[in-house]
């Protein structure tokens, strides 16, 4: 997909000027959020179990090579394939060849991220594979040829009525010809499609939540039970996955579930949890001939043993996202790729470039609420921080802000000129202000005084008036 | 050193840390400081080589900046018990960031640790180290406090405030919405990105007014001229004071952006 990151300030304005971004992502406020308050407070383990996970993931970070390597080795015991991609481009070459072996015509797909992240479904369809995305959010964006905004809500953007007519516009072909307004309906309407899909997909592609290492499984977690169609039906199943998804065993793996849908949707446990353990056996009554999993790596693995390897315990819980108020301000097509929110601001300048997506990291008033609602402890903030001083460092922060910041500092490293600038300093705002104590605009300053005054000093600094204050005590 | 929760019968020697915005835009926030410490029995000293914790360069990226900054508080605060600052900001700056600063450096990090651990933001060093609660102090109006993200979630202050507010006389404490949501300020992001930031501070606003509370106060400096600044560029007269000014007995004098009345 185009990356769009480096508009990222004007994006912002047009969001905040638009009535319907700002209608839908406010929901993430008193939807997700409140329903993962409820659900922590009923489990009084909550923040050990925060505490395990944020340890377990590290342990597997530290063993990434060993778990894969098991990991695989177990796929294979189960009659599966393994394909290791480190680049997007090899991972879409690996895909699409599996599904021309298929004769593939048609491929499902349940939600997945790292699909988004490598526009697989822009190469199939170049390649005439037609994909069909069969989760409900995802679906409507890829009819209305968008990209998600919420990583597990990926249609938080579009509107009831907007979805209405999407699928007037794309359904009459199959004869709905009726408008449909009430939700059920839309489900109703969307689900009687995608039957006939499931059925005649070739292909089946997933993502994967996990990749178990002792039993060779992949799982997926899903409210629609789509996923669960998609893998199952087609002839072919495909997960993608990425290198961090990899969890020693299915003890790990729950402790992993007990977090997940309490941190992202507010659910003890999402409808469906999934797990696929090879192609169908001689005895199963169902399940697909052929089981491949795609294990992309992607820029990731450079993330090893830096400052930003925290990243890597990510679960895509969309946690952080729900509660900043910098995403519910300019909603998650402002950050200008596949994840947004405070993971966006985090991962996405090791995933497109600092230079790109240099303003998200810095796009935040780190007030810390990602990192104290994340499952695995991510320290959210410290992240973008290091992205800042790489960013200061190459010095790809523009020059007013870096000379601005140098500036400061000069004067903050040498306390006596210091105090004579903030004695000119003070008076001279003090006067600009008269009477009213503040001012309205001031040159230099108009990021502050665009949105409010300025409150005035009230007169000569605190260290000069404790100075006279203790001569006149000596004396 | 005696970073405890013990009352010591001796005084304690307690070094302000100002902070930037306090000595350069609201002295009287340090003065009603040192006026509630001494009445909860500490001897005041304000080191004179004191600029700023350096905050603006360390979330800049300027970390060699800020290194040096940084050095400058770590010297000028050295021989005190207790480091005490105005702001959950300034002193979550020196307490929790400064051993991230200096986690390579095995020789500043003695001092750093040593630093950190006596080092408060000013209401809760109050409670919980001074047992502190105002005495004759009374207020006859309504106030909401506002928390400032680093005051709560660095420096884990959240009762503090609500108690000692709770004890002037007269003063009715109102909740409002979403209290746990930033303002908006950010540092230098409420300059970089003031759109953002305007949406932000308006939300608070927002749910501030609903309280139709007379006094907002809350315990950093950049929150109360961010609020105060947009609550008058709404012409909205709700008055904006620091927790500290409340509590000194100070409130009923001017708020922040209101002039000399």
């Amino acid at each position: 997909m185009q990356v769009t990151s480096r508009h990222f300030k004007k994006e912002a304005h047009d969001a905040l000027q638009d009535a319907k971004v700002q209608e839908a992502f406010s929901k993430v406020k008193t939807g997700f959020s409140v329903a993962r308050a409820e659900r922590v407070s009923e489990l009084p383990e909550f923040e050990d179990l925060r505490d395990s996970a944020r340890d377990l993931k590290n342990h597997i970070i530290e063993h990434l090579d060993f778990y894969l390597e098991y990991f695989e080795d177990q796929v294979l015991l189960q009659g599966g394939q393994v394909h290791w991609c480190s680049t997007y481009a090899e991972a879409r070459e690996a895909i699409l060849k599996i599904c021309r072996d298929a004769d593939a015509k048609t491929v499902t797909k349940g939600k997945s991220m790292i699909t988004e992240e490598m526009a697989l479904n822009d190469f199939l369809a170049a390649n005439d594979i037609e994909p069909i995305e069969t989760d409900l959010g995802e679906y409507i964006i890829q009819l209305a040829e968008e990209y998600p905004s919420h990583i597990i809500a990926p249609a938080l953007h579009k509107t009831k009525d907007q979805v209405t007519e999407l699928f007037h516009e794309h359904h009459q072909k199959y004869g709905l010809n009726e408008r449909q307004t009430d939700p059920q309906a839309l489900v109703n309407e969307a689900r009687s499609v995608l039957r006939e899909k499931y059925v005649a997909a070739d292909v089946g592609i997933t993502g994967a939540n996990f990749m178990i290492a002792e039993t060779g499984s992949t799982v997926i977690v899903t409210n629609e039970g789509n996923g669960d169609l998609t893998q199952s039906l087609p002839k072919t199943h495909i997960a993608v996955s990425s290198v961090e998804k990899v969890v020693p065993t299915l003890e790990d793996a729950s402790t992993f579930l007990r977090l997940l849908a309490r941190s992202a949707t507010g659910q003890e446990m999402s409808v469906y949890t999934t797990f696929s353990t090879g192609p169908r056996r001689r005895d199963d009554i169902d399940g697909p001939a052929a089981f491949h999993v795609v294990i992309v790596d992607s820029g990731r693995t450079e993330l090893l043993g830096t400052d930003k390897q925290d990243l890597l315990r990510c679960l895509k819980c969309g946690a952080c996202m729900n509660h900043c108020p910098v995403y519910q301000a300019v909603g998650g097509h402002t950050y200008g790729w596949v994840y947004p929110g405070p993971i966006g601001a985090a991962l996405n300048p090791q995933m497109v470039g600092l230079e790109e997506a240099r303003h998200l990291p810095n796009a935040t008033s780190f007030c810390g609420r990602c990192e104290e609602v994340c499952p695995v402890r991510i320290p959210l903030p410290k992240i973008m921080r290091h992205w800042r001083e790489e960013a200061f460092e190459k010095q790809i922060a523009p020059k007013p802000e870096r000379w601005g910041v140098g500036l400061w500092a000069f004067f903050a490293k040498r306390p006596a000129l210091y105090r004579l600038a903030t004695r000119v300093g003070a008076m001279t705002l003090k006067a600009l202000a008269g009477k009213k104590g503040r001012l309205s605009k001031l040159p230099l300053a108009t990021g502050w005084t665009s949105v409010r005054d300025l409150p005035a000093p009230q007169g000569s600094t605190f260290m000069d008036q404790w100075k006279k204050q203790q001569k006149r005590g000596q004396n | 050193m005696s970073a405890d929760t013990e009352t010591s019968q001796e005084a304690r020697n307690v070094a302000l840390f100002v902070t930037c915005l306090v000595d350069l835009n609201r002295p009287s926030v340090a003065f009603a400081a040192i006026k509630l410490l001494e009445q909860a029995g500490c001897t005041i000293m304000v080191p004179e080589a004191q600029t700023c914790c350096g905050q603006i360069a360390y979330n800049s990226g300027d970390r060699e900046s800020t290194k040096v900054i940084a050095t400058q508080v770590i010297r000028a605060f050295k021989d005190f018990d207790y480091v005490v600052a105005p702001s959950g900001s300034c002193a979550g700056m020196i307490k929790h960031h400064y051993p991230e600063l200096f986690k390579d450096d095995p020789t500043m990090m003695v001092e750093v640790e040593e630093l950190s651990n006596r080092t408060f933001e000013l209401v809760s060093f109050l409670t919980d180290i001074c047992g502190f609660s105002p005495d004759g102090v009374s207020l006859d109006k309504s106030l909401t406090y506002h928390d400032s993200c680093s005051s709560l979630r660095e420096m884990k202050v959240k009762d503090q405030p609500r108690q000692l507010l709770g004890a002037v006389d007269g003063l009715e404490i109102r909740e409002a919405a979403d209290r746990e949501v930033c303002c908006g300020f950010g540092g230098t992001f409420c300059l970089k990105y003031s759109e953002i930031s305007g949406e932000m501070v308006d939300n608070k606003v927002n749910n501030l007014l609903a309280t139709k509370a007379d006094i907002l106060a809350a315990g950093d400096m950049g929150c109360l001229m961010n609020i105060a600044g947009r609550l008058k560029r709404r012409g909205e007269d709700m008055k904006v004071l620091h927790v500290a000014e409340v509590l000194a007995g100070m409130g009923d004098g001017p708020g922040l952006a209101e002039g000399e009345n």
